[in-house]
């Protein structure tokens, strides 16, 4: 087994846009097992990224602790990153935005770290409607601690271990919709088409991004009976629509068939050009985006696909009223009030 | 009955009921007497209770400028009938008794070695003013009234406070001052020269100012540049980030854009404040937060997340008395250890000790300069009393040449000059620090992935040992650096032969001096060392070599500050002498002057005894 990447490309490969080609948004060799659904999102993150032609250092990366919270070292090397502390990565995201709005911010967690001791972190996070691109690599077990069932482990679904989960599952982008994440979406780590797609819009959105990718764990959970398994997922996923993702100025298209087309227009002005059933749900209402969630469910299926947008949401720094420009950027002039103010403050208490 | 009799030097305590208005009434009695130019020390012993149950405001005034809580009260005014057999009883000999007589006093208060003074407040009250919603509140100014009166207190003084209060409204103030002018009417009438306390005007305060040590840490931080705070209500942390607030609508507002130079986020609890403060200070900006002890055990994983992966953080923690919730509205310093020594694996955390609002403001912007040089939490332990009661101390001071040290940063231009391979955690200058970077600086260099888990210089993932050992080394390298920059400890030396000294900090300093002074003029001196910081430097284990027998005075049952002074120092524990107060209460004067005694007989030091009079008269 090689632990260094070839540095070898191709080099009849486009750069991007900026300038930049895809080697620039890798990072080091995954260490995550073989076949890791993790390891297809990493790849999409590149992708899309890529696609974006975002300058990789005005990108920060970000995660919890666990297999998912590794990935940060598998993509991006060129961005700052940061592993912090189990279940707390949407606090540091909070802090780090604070200090700069004018960054790009990504943050990667599992069920584990977002659905159990996470859980108050990210619902906070989704409520301030931080600006951030929050992906969940979801395979419904701890993979790291040899595969305990986490909480979005579906009630009944058996991981290798034997026993059939009795706990009823938590679905993320349900509390996501229903707590004001203005984009909302929920893919497949096996299903690239969608989510490269996916994560360009998520990263294009002005508030809280949102999107769970199913993610198999190969090792601990990817047995027939489970329903966060590559042939689980593959037989019961259900697409509610597809789509385009047209960022500012460079168009993209894919070739899914065309049906009915929506665009939605986000903060930046990028838009997502729907295709989907004629009876399709309205992603930009809440309750029929929950409702549709929830009559998937009964049927047993997975509903994938951008689940929700409100492109109007207000994010936390419009929220808060802080300044346009980066707080990290103020010095002594900007925040020092002085010495005659000072005293002032002194006379006001005697 | 010998009345007890002083000019400038007494203990009054105002028994309240919670919620009823008092307190604006127990501060203008309180800033009448600072006004007049006599120190003073207003301590709020409250409940943890928004309405009805007892509360009580206990000032303290002392020519001298002793402003420690001295213990025993020489003055009572019960104006809570749920307490006022407590209040009555708890009465210094030869005190008074004030109380509402618009109700007589129960026939089973007997005492024969109190005066009592009634003055018939709600009566008068209900004579003189309609608006039943306004009366509550009158009547505590009647009884402010009636205290001039008894205590000689300048009317003027007080009349010009009302009117500076209800400066924006007007009419309100001539119903107070009417209110005011019936119970000095009437306690002059029924009660001329019964009191023999009293307040003369005096010099004392010079240009000193009183405030609360939450809002001088809220401005320290205002003033040392913080832009980011993550907190969680909880007390008596609150009111260092609602200060702050107030004061950045006032200072940080742009003027074109009504945009705020500031981002404070109200979290979920402590564990996203600290995480917030811990983002921010990664990504460039200065952060702070606030808590109190339950916060600081939920913030302990972080705290050590920041220790190793070496990002600024700046943490007030306002003590109260725990474990636990413990009694959340009273005092202690009881977190010291958690503190010390927060979170898992090997780890220390530098504390800053101030003991006034002036040090609260100073420590607190030191504590950014501080943090970001050394790349590491810095806790600055305050507590209830310092944070939530009033004051007095010297003015607070701005040197305008000062410019914040943001520490050891590279930016763009210097990334771009770099020759060699720069590594986060590799150290060049040799004192255990190392350069960061900020993201978004450079297109190319300086981008790093930071970790909690173990790693080499270069921010590389490792579980080589050697790599972890060679870390560790390198932040116990940077503890050392630290000894260098933060605080030195302020130490009096009463007398160089003697071999007794006094080691104590924080709130505890105004009390124990007093102790110790009131020695001295018994005959005995102790020499002292009042703690600025952890860690400690050679200074402070110098002090403990030079003497035999060390008074470690501190508010915790279990000695923390002694246990570490042990610890850090390798002492031998029979030389420190734990003097200790842990009720909750701001620590006595009285009480530790007992406790001094009880130790110093022990070892047949004890000075003889001369009269101490009844207060700060020395």
């Amino acid at each position: 087994m090689t632990f260094t990447r070839p540095t070898f490309r191709h080099p009849d490969l486009p750069p991007n846009a900026a300038g930049f080609n895809r080697r620039d948004y890798e990072g080091l060799i995954s260490t995550l097992c073989a076949g890791c659904g993790h390891d297809s999102i990493s790849n999409a993150i590149i992708q899309a990224c890529f696609e974006l032609a975002l300058p990789p250092h005005r990108i920060v990366k970000m995660s919890g602790i666990g297999c998912s919270s590794k990935t940060p070292a598998y993509f991006l090397g060129k961005s700052h990153g940061f592993n912090s502390v189990h279940g707390r990565m949407p606090s540091i995201a909070t802090g780090a935005n604070m200090a700069n709005r004018d960054l790009v911010y990504l943050g990667v967690s599992g069920d584990g770290d977002t659905a159990s001791i996470g859980m108050g972190q990210f619902i906070h996070a989704v409520r301030r409607n931080l600006h951030m691109l929050y992906i969940v690599m979801n395979n419904g077990c701890y993979g790291l601690t040899k595969g305990q069932y986490s909480a979005t482990a579906d009630k009944g679904s058996k991981s290798k271990k034997g026993p059939a989960n009795a706990l009823e599952s938590i679905d993320l982008c349900e509390l996501a919709i229903q707590l004001g994440a203005g984009f909302v979406g929920r893919s497949f780590s096996g299903d690239k088409q969608q989510l490269v797609p996916m994560i360009k819009a998520g990263l294009s959105h002005g508030g809280l991004a949102f999107i769970d990718v199913i993610s198999p764990c190969v090792t601990f959970n990817n047995n027939p009976e489970s329903t966060k398994s590559y042939h689980w997922v593959r037989e019961h996923s259900e697409a509610t629509n597809t789509f385009d993702f047209v960022p500012v100025r460079p168009s993209i298209t894919t070739d899914y068939l065309e049906e009915v087309v929506e665009t939605v227009t986000l903060h930046d002005n990028s838009q997502i050009h729907l295709h989907k059933h004629p009876h399709g749900p309205d992603i930009t209402d809440r309750r029929q985006a929950i409702d549709t969630l929830e009559d998937h469910k009964a049927q047993g299926m997975i509903l994938t696909g951008v689940l929700y947008v409100n492109p109007e949401s207000l994010d936390t720094h419009e929220i808060l009223n802080t300044t346009l420009r980066p707080l990290n950027s103020l010095a002594e002039a900007d925040l020092c009030p002085g010495g005659a103010a000072l005293e002032a403050i002194n006379a006001g208490h005697r | 009955m010998k009345q007890l009799e002083a000019v400038n030097d007494f203990v009054i305590r105002f028994a309240n009921v919670n919620g009823s208005g008092s307190a604006s009434a127990n501060n203008l009695f309180a800033k009448a007497v600072f006004r007049m130019g006599v120190p003073v020390s207003p301590k709020n012993i409250f409940p943890s209770n928004i309405q009805g149950l007892p509360t009580w405001y206990e000032v303290r005034v002392n020519e001298h400028g002793y402003l420690g809580r001295r213990g025993d009260v020489d003055m009572v005014v019960a104006v809570n009938g749920q307490t006022l057999r407590q209040d009555y009883d708890g009465l210094a000999s030869g005190g008074y008794f004030l109380f509402d007589s618009s109700k007589p006093l129960p026939e089973n208060f007997q005492r024969d070695d109190v005066v009592v003074i009634g003055i018939p407040m709600t009566q008068l009250c209900n004579e003189t003013f309609d608006n039943p919603r306004m009366r509550p509140l009158l009547k505590n100014i009647i009884y402010v009234g009636a205290l001039a009166s008894l205590l000689d207190i300048e009317l003027q003084v007080l009349i010009d406070s009302l009117n500076n209060q209800f400066r924006k409204n007007p009419k309100l103030a001539a119903p107070n001052i009417q209110a005011l002018q019936l119970g000095y009417q009437y306690a002059g009438e029924h009660f001329p020269r019964v009191c023999k306390l009293s307040i003369g005007r005096s010099d004392r305060v010079g240009d000193a100012i009183i405030m609360d040590g939450n809002a001088a840490a809220a401005l320290g931080a205002l003033y040392g540049g913080a832009t980011v705070v993550g907190w969680y209500p909880i007390t008596p942390s609150t009111s260092v980030i609602e200060a702050f607030g107030k004061y950045a609508e006032t200072f940080r507002m742009e003027a074109d854009t009504g945009r705020i130079k500031a981002a404070i986020v109200q979290a979920e609890d402590e564990l996203a404040a600290i995480g917030i403060v811990i983002g921010a200070s990664w990504n460039g900006a200065r952060a702070f937060t606030a808590t109190s002890g339950p916060g600081i055990s939920l913030m302990a994983e972080f705290l050590g997340l920041a220790y190793f992966a070496e990002i600024p953080v700046v943490l007030i923690d306002v003590q109260r008395t725990g474990p636990s919730t413990g009694m959340p509205t009273r005092t202690q310093q009881s977190d010291l250890l958690a503190c010390a020594y927060a979170s898992h694996g090997d780890t220390k955390q530098v504390l800053l000790f101030p003991c006034d609002p002036k040090e609260c403001f100073e420590m607190t912007a030191d504590a950014f300069d501080l943090a970001e040089r050394l790349q590491t939490p810095v806790i600055v332990m305050s507590d209830l009393d310092l944070g939530m009661n009033d004051h007095q101390c010297p003015p607070l001071q701005w040197d305008a040449a000062r410019c914040y040290d943001r520490g050891k940063v590279l930016d763009a231009a210097q990334l771009e000059a770099l020759t060699t391979d720069w590594g986060r955690y590799l150290d060049k200058d040799g004192d255990g620090i190392c350069y960061r970077t900020y993201p978004g600086t450079h297109p190319t260099k300086g981008s790093y992935f930071t970790r909690g888990t173990s790693r080499n210089e270069y921010s590389g993932y490792t579980e080589d040992s050697t790599s972890y050992v060679r870390n560790m080394e390198r932040l116990q390298l940077k503890w050392e650096t630290a000894k260098s920059l933060v605080p030195l400890p302020e130490v009096k030396i009463r007398d160089p032969k003697t071999k007794v000294g006094a080691i104590f900090y924080g709130t505890t300093t105004h009390s124990a001096c007093e102790a110790i002074d009131r020695l001295y003029h018994r005959g005995l001196a102790i020499n002292s060392l009042r703690l600025r910081a952890f860690p400690f430097q050679e200074e402070v284990m110098d002090f403990i070599r030079q003497h035999d027998l060390i008074f470690v005075i501190e508010q915790n049952r279990d000695s923390q500050m002694r246990t570490l002074l042990i610890n850090e120092g390798n002492l031998d524990p029979s030389k420190l002498v734990p003097i200790i107060s842990f009720d909750g209460l701001p620590v006595a004067s009285r009480y530790l002057s007992r406790a001094l005694d009880a130790v110093l007989q022990e070892h047949g030091l004890l000075p003889s005894p001369t009269a101490s009079g009844q207060g700060g008269a020395l």
